[in-house]
Formats: C-alpha cells, structure tokens, sequence
C-alpha cells in the first residue's frame, strides 16, 4: 500500500469520506421521499383509471417530472447552486450538495413509487371502494401498504443512485468518497486511491442493497415464509 | 328493497359508444336470493357495480330502500356502500393483512373501536368456518377459503344486501358447493338478501330464489326460478335451461329421436315404459337430463328400430313427452 494511503488513513481522511458519503445518501434520499412519494402517488392515482382521475395534473406533474430526470446530473448540479445558496445559504460543500441531491433525486423517487402503487390489485382497490372507503383512506390503509415491499425495494434502487449521485458532487465541493477518489487520486496521479475509493463504494453498496431487500422479503406477506 | 328502473350505462369511445346494457329494469326483494344470469359479455358485471354506484349508470335510477343513489353526496354514497357487502371473483383480499385483519376492514373504515372490531371479526370467522386461519395471510389459503375470508369481511359491517360478482366462478365444483351452501345458510340466519352474478346454471338453481336471464345487455327474462326452467320462454334463458343442442352430439343419422324433458315428473321410468309397451330395444345416444324439485329438465336423444319407430311415436305422444325426429 503506498504512503500517502496510510497518510490519509491515519489523518482520518478517508474515514471521513465514507461518513460524508453516507450521511449525504441518506439525508438526500429522506428528503428525496419526502417530496418524491406524495408526488408518486399524486401521479399515480390522478392518472387515467386511477382513483382520483385528474389529467391534466397528472400531465403537468408528468412533465415537470420528466424535464428534471432528463438533466445529466453534473449538469442539474451546477445549475442547481444558486438554489443551493437560496436555500441554505451556501453554494458550497455539503449542505449545497444536498440540496442539489435532493433536487435531482425526487422526480426518480416520484418514478419509482409511481410504479409501485401501479402495481397494486385494481380488484382490491375497487373492493375498498365497494366497501365504502374514501380516496385520502384509500391511499392511507390500500395503496402503501399493499405497495410497501415494492416501495422498499424502490427506496433501495434509489439510495444506489443517489449515492453514484454523491460521489459526482465531489467535483465541484462536495465531500465523500468521490471528493477523494478525485482530489488524492485521479489530480495527484495515485490509482491506489481511486481503486480503495471504488472499492468502499462498492461495499457501501452491497450493504444497502441486501439489507433493503432483506427487510422487504421480510415484510412482504404475499411469500410464504 | 332495491330497485332498477330504466338503467343505462354506455362507455364512450372514439367512434360512439359502447352499451354494456341498457333499460334494465329490475326489483330485488328484501330477504331474497336473485339470481342475474348471462353469457360473458351480456353487462352482467357493469350491472352489478352499478347497483352500488361502483359505475355511475348513463342513464336511469338505482333506489335502495327508497333512496336514489344518484341524489346522495359524495359521502353519503360512501355511508349506503359500506350497508352493501360486495364479494369478486377474485377474492380482492389486501394481501399484506392476514384474514382477521381483513375481516376488520370495514370495521375500520366505519369507525369502530379497534376491540370491537376485532370481536366481530373473530365471531364472523366462526360463521364461515374460518377460525383456525385468522392469522393465516391470503397467500397462505386456497380458493375456497379465501372466499370465505372475503364473504366473513363483506359481512363485517352487518350490510342488508350483499353482491356476488362470479365469485364461485374461479372454484371447482366441491368448493362452489360449499360457498354456495354457506351464501343461503348466511341469507336464512342473517336474512341478508343477496344478489349473485354468474354464467352458471347450477349456481341459480342451486339457491336462487329469482332470476333475471340477460341477453344482448338487457333483461330478457325474470321471474321464479322453477317458472323458468319449467317454461322458458326467451331464447337465451331455453339455452340456459335446456342443454344445449351444439353440446348434443351429431347425430346425422336417421331413425335418432330427441325427446325434451320440460319438467315431466322424472319419479317416472319413461325409458323403461317405453321398451317394455313397445317392446323394443333402446339406444341412448345422448342424455343430458337435470332434475330440479323433482322434475326433469334436458333432453335425450334415442334411437329404436325402423319397424318399431310408429310404437314409439305414440307412446310418447300418449305420455305428453315433447319430441322431434333427426
């Protein structure tokens, strides 16, 4: 292992990268769901067939959604500071990265809990009406919980992309793993670096994904366990 | 009591419209069991979720109990639905809640205390013979019992009338059997008064007090059951009634004789009257006979040597047998 590794090792630099790369996902990805699931389910139930048909709306939103998934992200980033600075006063380091962050992940977290709630049994959404169930109760006591292990499996695919997102905010200020990878390895020449960075990522990964899918094999009723 | 009067229901489409069934006029006693029957495709479906307001008719009126469900609001609807229990096809049980939490949907859904609730359900269970699944989830359970999950949780709020849309139609026949046992035991203790959807024959004349026969997206006949099977006298509900000739076996050969049982007393041994009177051998080329309160219903088709075949003839006339020759 070369020194300057051991350096940034022992100055706490890369560990770090890692909290900062984590703590960047999951706060992005809770914000993210925030405004992604409502506007999710917004476009699900006001679409043609769906329990509050409205489209208009559903179009709007269809729209908007699809104008912020179509940015590259290193794209929205840049052009997400100044709203960064609006928002939380800096256009730098963390705080604006996760402002950027959430700007580009709630239209794919809208998407993705989208087609969960599409999945849900139209039969049993129209046995909840025959049973005298209003919409708002609908969405309450039908639609998420009969969609939840979707949605978990959802949450994980989305986390993945966020933090792929986050290491890319390492370019213009942001901290984590991709900050290091780009400033102690690919400008100063040392793979090393690079390599360590995408192996952590890679475990980072590995570990959001088989929890995700083990907490939604666990909650999904229709298998039998 | 539910009444149909002059009901509609058209889809538009690009080019028109789409009539799923049209005029329909119809009354459902209270305590009855009424039978809609049709081939697919006929509107039985829309017609259903149109006496709950599932579909808005195009045109005409629903009136339960003297309220017309077209004047209610939006959450009175709500309020008349949940006195409605509705059953499907498929079953349309929340697959994440196991049955006894399904059972206190509706429960939930009107505001009842959660014990309350819970009692309710645990003693709906017991009524369907469910118990020792209540904590069973839907996957967990074959088609029979989730019928009987469905029909313990359409019951839960305590609804006056409950709808069966085809919801034996996905049973093989033992368990259709046993559903249907358990709808007229259900309808004689609870009096509730239930209307059951289905292409099937036997599900009518197994509990159906009433049938309407629909045909072409409106009601082509109604009446008892046992008036229609004895006389039917639209063409689709003779279809219905009597099997049909396309299921009959070609016979192109000459010498064969259908004889139609159109509720002769089958106590009866016509065949065996036939051969000893005319003293001749009988050979049955295809019988499909059905016997409903004791009399029979179906036809048979025979065939008897070409010297004996005068005897025969009038022995059946002599018997009141109705009879055409291939």
């Amino acid at each position: 292992m070369s020194d300057i590794l051991v350096q940034l090792w022992e100055k706490g630099v890369l560990q770090l990268g890692i909290w900062e790369t984590v703590y960047m996902t999951f706060i992005s990805a809770a914000f993210a769901y925030i405004i992604g699931l409502p506007l999710g389910i917004i476009l699900s139930i006001t679409d043609k067939g769906g329990i509050c048909e409205l489209v208009w709306l559903n179009r709007l939103l269809g729209i908007i959604v699809n104008v912020f998934r179509s940015i590259p992200f290193v794209i929205l980033m840049v052009a997400m500071l100044p709203a960064a600075k609006l928002i939380v006063g800096t256009s730098l380091g963390n705080k604006a990265m996760i402002v950027t962050l959430i700007i580009a992940a709630a239209p794919y977290v809208a998407r993705m809990a989208e087609s969960s709630v599409k999945e849900v049994d139209k039969g049993v959404i129209e046995a909840a009406q025959a049973m005298g169930t209003s919409s708002f109760k609908i969405i309450c006591k039908v639609l998420i919980p009969e969609a939840k292990p979707s949605l978990i499996v959802g949450g994980v695919i989305s986390l993945v992309t966020i933090l792929g997102y986050s290491a890319m905010a390492g370019t213009i200020g942001g901290g984590g793993l991709g900050m290091i990878a780009i400033t102690y390895g690919y400008q100063r020449f040392n793979n090393d670096i690079i390599w360590i960075c995408v192996l952590l990522t890679v475990i980072i990964v590995q570990l959001i994904q088989e929890l995700g899918m083990f907490i939604s094999r666990k909650t999904d009723k229709r298998v039998r366990n | 009591m539910i009444e149909i009067k002059k009901l509609s229901k058209a889809y538009p489409l690009a080019d028109g419209e789409l009539i799923a069934v049209r005029d329909i006029d119809l009354t459902i006693n209270d305590g009855e069991i009424f039978g809609i029957i049709g081939l697919s495709g006929a509107g039985k479906s829309t017609l259903v979720r149109c006496i709950n307001f599932l579909e808005r008719p195009t045109s005409g009126e629903v009136i339960i109990d003297g309220q017309s469900l077209g004047e209610l609001s939006k959450r009175e609807l709500l309020k008349t639905r949940q006195n409605i229990g509705m059953i499907f096809q498929g079953f349309n049980l929340l697959e994440q809640r196991n049955v006894v939490k399904n059972v206190c949907y509706p429960l939930e859904i009107a505001g009842a205390k959660r014990a309350d609730a819970l009692r309710r359900a645990v003693e709906l269970l017991e009524l369907v013979g469910l118990s020792d699944k209540a904590k069973a989830y839907p996957s967990q359970l074959s088609g029979g019992q989730k019928q009987r999950a469905a029909i313990a949780r359409a019951l839960a709020a305590n609804p006056k009338y409950l709808l069966c849309d085809e919801a034996t139609s996905a049973l093989d026949p033992d368990t259709t059997a046993s559903i249907l046992e358990l709808m007229k035991r259900i309808n004689r203790t609870l009096g509730v008064t239930i209307v059951i959807i289905t292409h099937e024959m036997r599900v009518i004349d197994s509990i159906c007090d009433r049938v309407a026969v629909l045909d072409n997206h409106t009601v082509a006949e109604i009446g008892e059951v046992r008036e229609i099977f004895s006389n039917p006298k639209s063409e689709i509900a003779r279809r219905f009634v009597l099997p049909e000739k396309r299921n009959a076996p070609n016979v192109t050969e000459n010498g064969a004789i259908r004889i139609i049982f159109n509720g002769e007393n089958s106590d009866k041994p016509i065949i065996s009257n036939l051969v000893t009177e005319c003293e001749t051998a009988v050979n049955i080329l295809h019988a499909d006979t059905r016997e409903l309160d004791g009399k029979a219903f179906g036809q048979m088709i025979i065939r008897v040597r070409d010297e004996d075949r005068e005897r025969v003839k009038s022995f059946l006339t002599e018997n009141n047998l109705n009879f055409n020759e291939i």
